[in-house]
């Protein structure tokens, strides 16, 4: 099982990390949020709780702690800057 | 409402497009377009080139569903954006929304409706690339956000 995740903007920079295949035993985006906090000094501080970025799942934003299945494409997006 | 958007690496043509979205317009009576540039910036290191990014796919169905929100605010009949990515050198145009409506007031409201939700929700990045070979991610900013809270009821 895994899914499959993408990181925008400045994460991409930071994490050193555009895109990555991870083994995934299943959970929700919290789960997600714990692995990734995990792995460093980096990614804790960047995926802090008090910090501000939105998951897509399956290309849909979602909001709140949501199961992310088997196979997900998963985005990690940073606050947005456009127009 | 008619809708068309695109996000693309391509220069656009304000003339070309108003001219295509007339088509899709019906009855409108007021057309109003809003055409965004790349600025110099006032940093004390010039800009080279405006980087942007996008989650393709995802970013269109965003600005769909913002648009489908102006529509359900003000009587529109047609709309068109277009949104840049790449990089984009100052003084290129960034971005174009244009927008059919029964009168102005709707027109030009659903106009900066849609570019207060793009600088704001749209999944967009930009990164400032200087002439110095430096570059630095614009991060959001507050001002932004206070201009997309305005209409909130």
């Amino acid at each position: 099982m895994s899914i499959t995740l993408l990181y925008f903007g400045v994460l991409k920079d930071t994490l050193g990390c555009s895109t990555e295949t991870l083994a995934w035993a299943g959970g929700t985006s919290a789960t997600l949020l714990d692995v990734l906090r995990g792995r460093g000094e980096d990614w804790s501080q960047a995926l802090a709780p008090g910090k501000v970025f939105r998951l897509v799942v399956n290309q849909q934003i979602v909001r709140g702690d949501v199961a992310i299945p088997d196979g997900a494409e998963v985005g990690i997006l940073p606050p947005v800057t456009g127009g | 409402m008619y809708c068309d958007i695109t996000v693309q690496s391509a220069a656009f043509d304000l003339g070309a497009e108003e001219l295509a979205l007339r088509a899709h317009a019906g009855d409108a009576g007021a057309l109003v377009a809003f055409q965004g540039m790349v600025r110099a910036h006032d940093e004390a290191t010039p800009l080279a080139a405006l980087f942007l990014e996008h989650y393709p796919g995802v970013t269109e169905a965003e600005i769909r569903r913002i648009a489908e929100q102006a529509a359900a605010r003000w009587p529109l009949s047609a709309c068109r954006v277009i949104h840049r990515v790449g990089a984009l050198a100052p003084g290129e145009p960034i971005v174009l929304v244009i927008i059919a409506a029964g009168h102005r007031a709707g027109a030009f409201a659903a106009a900066e409706y849609l570019m207060d939700y793009l600088k704001t929700q749209a999944p967009f990045w930009k990164r400032e690339d200087f002439v110095d070979g430096s570059s630095r991610w614009v991060e959001a900013k507050a001002s932004d956000d206070a201009a997309c809270g305005r209409w909130h009821d």
